[in-house]
């Protein structure tokens, strides 16, 4: 800034003279029409609009006149700004439409190209299965639990009544544990949940049992050693056979759809009394619509409920086990039980990762 | 069990019209599975009685090969025409009758009949075995119909009996009298209300004098046994054909005239029947245990050391058979045995169960002691099937019958009339309880308690061991009823609370690995020595301590997994043997871990709840069981593609997969150094929770990665999933709406510094107001030094309460590195 030089001519600060600022004008449209694009016009931009620019210069300069001469030099200092800032907006306003129209346009890519630089992982279908039976028995108000795979006889077979040397116990072909006393097997069946459950639990008891399960049969197309069930137990006051068949209804419902016709017909286990077989009519069985057997269940043995310490005269139970990868089988049709179990990702990719 | 519907119909009152798909609905209905029916189908064309009248052997063939002259009829003028035909079956001779499939005949299975040249002769037609006539499955040689049964030229159809059906049922163990012809028309005739004719019910003649001295020195091994001698016996007689067809229909080849009627009477009548050389046999018999050190020769020819446990039946020779499983060779019937006795025990089940697995012996007289017969048959068919054989052998039954034992008595069974009902949530009709339990052949007391209520009382016949309570006659009435009267009404369950914490948190793993491109595999829980050696798993390692499954499928697979990487393992290789080279598994599953000194598991009533310490000592000898999870990693993390090349997955992917784990799970964890196998010794890291190392993360050891011919360089992971703790809920943070400031801060340090640890030290040293810290680079070069390494962090510092100042921010990072300096002799980078 200059200092006071009273008297003082305006037109004498060479910040503030007409060219001055006229020159400051031509320069910044020159330069603005200059810029070729937007990064360039952001650049040239401090120059003429900028602190140290002629024209803020200018401005400064005005604090140092006489006062009467400061009215009239701020006026042309203001127009001059406004001058340059219209230059600049018109040229910023052209730019950027010539970049909506030509610098994106340049700047398209092929979005059809893949992404997939980690690409997705996927959950096991009998796992994504085990937890829909979950959640629909839960949407009853039943609870989930589980219990361990390696068992006691005592809750695989004793407490649900299967005799000591009863063909039933070897009906199941069980692993059993080393040595062979050992009183230990894999659990054969979910139903030591059951036994648990009640032992554990305050009455009434509405459980299901998710879980992998454990027979000796070689592994076929049709067989597999290891595989998953799911138990359900209800024991209560008042519970009858028809409140069986009405839940497991409900559930074939809900894996096969609403149109799922069902067949109850007697069957044997020995920790039910009655027993029964759910069937499920299954248009696509191999060689003609027909019925398949589906899972077994029944009334809760009067042995089983004493062994758990439950009163057969006051409260009745019911209780099912359906096989996991029969029922997938039904839903999605697939041929082959070793697909499930041999853990090729292609299998399990398919099913991706439900909702 | 396959029976034949025409043996079945021979006791019931069927209507003309019944069909075979009624039957078979009717068992299914009442309980009885139905695997499959078989309906025979009669045969189009000529197919005939034919008598062999000549065979010529042709021997220029690698096998016997038979030319015949085979006689099938007269011609209108009354002269017997001749067919020739080939054959390769020899159980036959000149003079045989036999069935023969002429020419224009089709046989089952769409197989047509012609005359063809065949081993250099014409066949005029082919000699047919059971199997393709589609009646049985013996294929060893043609079918030899009894001397006199036809005339030749008769049409065969008939005879053979093609015009039938074949049922075949799946019996459940709680009903061993179905196991017969007479338990199955029993249940048909419940089913269809139609009467039946019981074919035990046949009068035998008293006949009190024994056959022979029988004792029984154990009566918990047999409850019953009867003998009855024949002399004079024609073993070698033919069995007769109707008695050959059903044999051959319930799938059981024809042996021998005594042998076929044993097995005939067997499923007649649901008792198992044994027949001995008499001749063979010396002294009085003896039924007891066998003692230790005792062996028998069975019928099979296998010499068998007998368990203390063996009921057997023994004469002055010691045993001599395995009672109820298998006889013994010494005294079995052959073709000069002319004096027979027929024995009919009852034995006592699980005795039975226990001999058929020691031994190894399923067969089908075990199949039914095992499941029970009816004590009440034995005397029945013992004389059944003597009468048969006087009919058939030339027998003659000697007098006298061995009739010892004390069958135990059924007792009777005690229930609300009304009970049927509320188990079933049926309203039953009037009388309905008492009608069905009639019918399955209980006696009935229908009476009134003493408190009003209306009572039953059922004596279960003898064939029914099963019922004993009033859930089995419950059963009985509701299925016989039919489970299609039984309503569906969905429950009301109490309110519920929904998925525990733990199962959410598991699905919320599940979900996170499965987004983060890990794929889910099942493997089977089994492992074995070698891959734990392979793993490089010491002896002394707690992983070693397995428990084996004494019938594992795969002997070198028979332990029970201690760790889930051996599962991964595999799925791994066989999807880089499938061809895939980029993969992430992960699996969620139990290992079993059993303790140096778990307890062994004791002995449980089940007559009521044991109590609060029988079942505290029943889990505690259970081993621990918890969940973990396991992430494997090969190949490509992250693919080349058009974005440039892609990143092989390495040690840190696997300790990435530990931390979304945690993070999931809401839990901080704490990664150090480690040296575990089956990793890497340089790259591995021990997973903290809280001070507990709960997994290990990094890259595998080459050397396990060269036992398991695994891809270099590949990765895994394992935690214990429930050893995380469980998170309840996480407090709100406290936000600043100050700016921040950022700064960077570059150390020189010792190679073995862990970074992880000078952030820590840095954050610790700075205080409260470093609100973020993230290493961003590690450098390392000659300019440095050697075994020095430069760690670049950055630093973001806020205030809650106002903007720092630089010189705030310059004493947060002064102190930090004063810290660092302190602990690690760190020094800022230039």
């Amino acid at each position: 800034m200059s200092g006071a030089n009273d008297p003082y001519d305006p037109k004498e600060v060479v910040a503030l003279a007409p060219e001055t600022l006229q020159n400051a004008v031509d320069d910044a449209r020159k330069a603005f029409d200059g810029a070729a694009d937007l990064d360039e016009l952001a650049a040239v931009k401090p120059a003429h609009l900028g602190e140290r620019s002629p024209v803020l210069t200018a401005r400064r300069e005005i604090g140092s006149l006489p006062a009467e001469e400061k009215a009239d030099a701020g006026k042309r200092v203001n127009e001059t700004r406004q001058a340059i800032q219209q230059a600049f907006d018109a040229r910023h306003e052209q730019l950027r439409a010539e970049r909506d129209e030509r610098v994106l346009q340049e700047e398209a890519v092929d979005v059809t190209l893949p992404t997939d630089r980690v690409p997705s992982g996927a959950r096991h279908p009998i796992t994504q299965l085990m937890e829909r039976v979950a959640d629909d028995f839960v949407a009853m108000g039943w609870h989930v639990s589980e219990g361990p795979e390696l068992e006691a006889e005592w809750f695989n077979f004793d407490a649900l009544n299967f005799g000591k040397d009863h063909p039933a116990r070897t009906m199941q072909d069980t692993f059993h544990i080393a040595p062979e006393d050992s009183g230990l097997v894999l659990r054969t069946q979910t139903s030591p949940v059951q036994v648990r459950a009640l032992l554990s639990s305050e009455l009434p008891v509405y459980r299901v049992s998710p879980g992998r399960v454990f027979r000796t049969d070689a592994l076929d197309a049709t067989h597999t050693p290891v595989f998953h069930q799911i138990e359900g137990l209800a024991v209560d006051q008042g519970l009858t056979m028809a409140h069986l068949k009405g839940t497991l209804d409900a559930f074939a419902r809900a894996m096969f759809g609403p149109d799922t016709w069902t067949r109850f017909r007697p069957n044997f286990f020995p920790f039910t009394e009655p027993s029964a077989e759910m069937d499920v009519w299954f248009p696509e069985k191999k060689g003609g619509a027909g019925w398949v057997e589906w899972g077994g269940c029944g009334m809760v043995h009067p042995n089983v409920l004493r062994a758990s310490g439950v009163d057969p005269e006051t409260y009745t139970g019911f209780a099912f086990g359906m096989g996991v990868e029969r029922t997938l089988q039904f839903r999605t049709g697939i041929p082959d039980m070793r697909d499930m179990v041999e853990g090729d990702v292609r299998f399990t990719e398919a099913f991706g990762i439900e909702y | 069990m396959r029976i034949p519907v025409s043996w079945l119909a021979e006791h019931l009152e069927l209507s003309e019209d019944t069909s075979v798909d009624t039957l078979a609905e009717a068992f299914v209905n009442i309980g009885l599975e139905v695997e499959e029916v078989t309906r025979l189908t009669p045969i189009i064309g000529p197919l005939v009685v034919g008598r062999v009248a000549e065979i010529e052997e042709l021997t220029e063939f690698k096998k016997p090969i038979r030319y015949c002259r085979v006689e099938v009829g007269k011609s209108e003028t009354g002269e017997q025409q001749t067919r020739g035909i080939v054959c390769g079956a020899t159980n036959f001779s000149a003079g045989s009758l036999v069935v023969v499939a002429l020419p224009g005949t089709v046989l089952p299975g769409d197989f047509e009949i012609s005359a063809r040249k065949t081993y250099g002769r014409t066949s005029e037609g082919m000699i047919c075995s059971t199997k393709e006539l589609g009646i049985g499955e013996d294929h060893d040689g043609i079918l030899v119909l009894p001397p006199g049964s036809a005339d030749p030229g008769s049409p065969a159809n008939e005879i053979v009996g093609l015009d039938d059906s074949v049922i075949e049922l799946a019996i459940t163990p709680d009903r061993g009298y179905c196991f017969s012809v007479r338990g199955l028309a029993r249940e048909l005739s419940n089913a269809l209300d139609v009467p039946f004719g019981d074919p035990a019910n046949r009068g035998i003649p008293d006949d009190d004098r024994p056959s022979r001295t029988v004792r029984i020195e154990d009566a918990s091994a047999c409850s019953r046994f009867v003998f009855r001698r024949l002399t004079g016996v024609d073993p070698t007689a033919p069995t007769p054909w109707w008695m050959q067809r059903r044999l051959a229909l319930a799938g059981i080849r024809s042996i021998s005239l005594p042998v076929d009627i044993t097995n005939y009477v067997m499923l007649e009548l649901g008792q198992p029947l044994h027949a001995w050389d008499t001749a063979k046999l010396s002294g009085d018999i003896v039924v007891r245990r066998a003692v230790a050190g005792e062996s028998l020769v069975t019928l099979d020819g296998v010499r068998r050391d007998l368990d203390p446990d063996d009921i057997v039946i023994c004469d002055d020779s010691g045993p001599v058979s395995l009672a109820g499983v298998m006889g013994g060779a010494s005294t079995e019937i052959g073709q000069d045995t002319n004096d027979v006795l027929l024995e009919a025990a009852n034995w006592e089940p699980t005795g039975i169960s226990r001999m058929i697995r020691r031994h190894r012996l399923p067969s089908e007289a075990g199949k039914r002691f095992e499941r029970g017969v009816d004590p009440a048959v034995a005397a029945v068919a013992a004389e059944r099937a003597a009468r048969l054989l006087v009919e058939y052998g030339e027998a003659t039954i000697s007098a006298g019958r061995t009739d010892v034992g004390e069958p135990p008595q059924p007792q009777p069974v005690t229930m609300p009339l009304a009970l049927p009902d509320q188990v079933a949530g049926v309203r039953y009709g009037r009388g309905v309880t008492a009608k069905r339990l009639n019918q399955i052949g209980c006696g009935i007391e229908v009476g009134t308690s003493d408190d009003g209520v209306g009572v039953v009382t059922a004596l279960p016949p003898t064939w029914r061991p099963d019922l004993t309570q009033p859930a089995d006659l419950v059963e009985e009435v509701l299925r016989l009823e039919g489970y299609h009267t039984i309503p569906s009404v969905v429950p009301a369950a109490p309110t519920g609370s929904g998925l525990s914490a733990t199962q959410r948190r598991r699905r919320a793993v599940s979900r996170a690995l499965a987004h983060d491109g890990c794929v889910e595999v099942l493997p089977f829980p089994f492992t074995g020595e070698d891959t734990l050696d392979a793993l490089g798993i010491g002896e002394d390692d707690p992983r070693r301590r397995t428990l084996r499954a004494v019938n594992a499928l795969e002997s070198d697979r028979a332990l029970l997994s201690t760790t889930l990487l051996p599962g991964l393992f595999d799925a791994l290789q066989r999807n880089l043997s499938r061809g895939r080279r980029d993969l992430a598994l992960f699996h969620i599953g139990q290992v079993v871990l059993p303790e140096q000194d778990q307890p062994s598991v004791p002995e449980l009533g089940v007559r009521q709840r044991p109590s609060d310490e029988q079942l505290a000592a029943l889990h505690a000898a259970l081993p621990a069981q918890p969940q973990h999870v396991g992430v494997v990693l090969a190949g490509q993390r992250e693919r080349s593609g058009w974005w440039g090349s892609g990143r092989e997955a390495d040690w840190s992917d696997a300790v990435a997969a530990a931390r979304l784990v945690a993070e999931t799970a809401g839990v901080s964890l704490t990664v150090s150094a480690a040296d575990r196998a089956p990793w890497h010794p340089g790259r591995c890291a021990a997973l903290e929770v809280d001070g507990t190392v709960i997994g290990y993360a990094g890259e595998l050891h080459p050397k396990v990665v060269e036992a398991l011919e695994l891809p270099k360089r590949t990765c895994a992971m394992e935690l214990d999933l429930d050893a995380l703790p469980m998170t309840d809920g996480r407090p709100a943070p406290n936000i600043s709406a100050y700016p921040p400031v950022r700064l960077d801060v570059a150390l020189v340090v010792d190679e073995g510094v862990p970074a992880a640890e000078l952030g820590e030290v840095l954050r610790d040293g700075g205080g409260e107001l470093i609100e973020d810290i993230r290493l961003f680079d590690v450098f390392t070069g000659e300019k440095l030094g050697a075994e020095k390494k430069s760690l670049a962090f950055a630093l973001r510092l806020r205030a809650s309460d106002r903007t720092l100042t630089q010189e705030e921010a310059t004493e947060v990072r002064d102190a930090a590195v004063a810290a660092a300096d302190q602990r690690f002799g760190a020094v800022l980078r230039g």
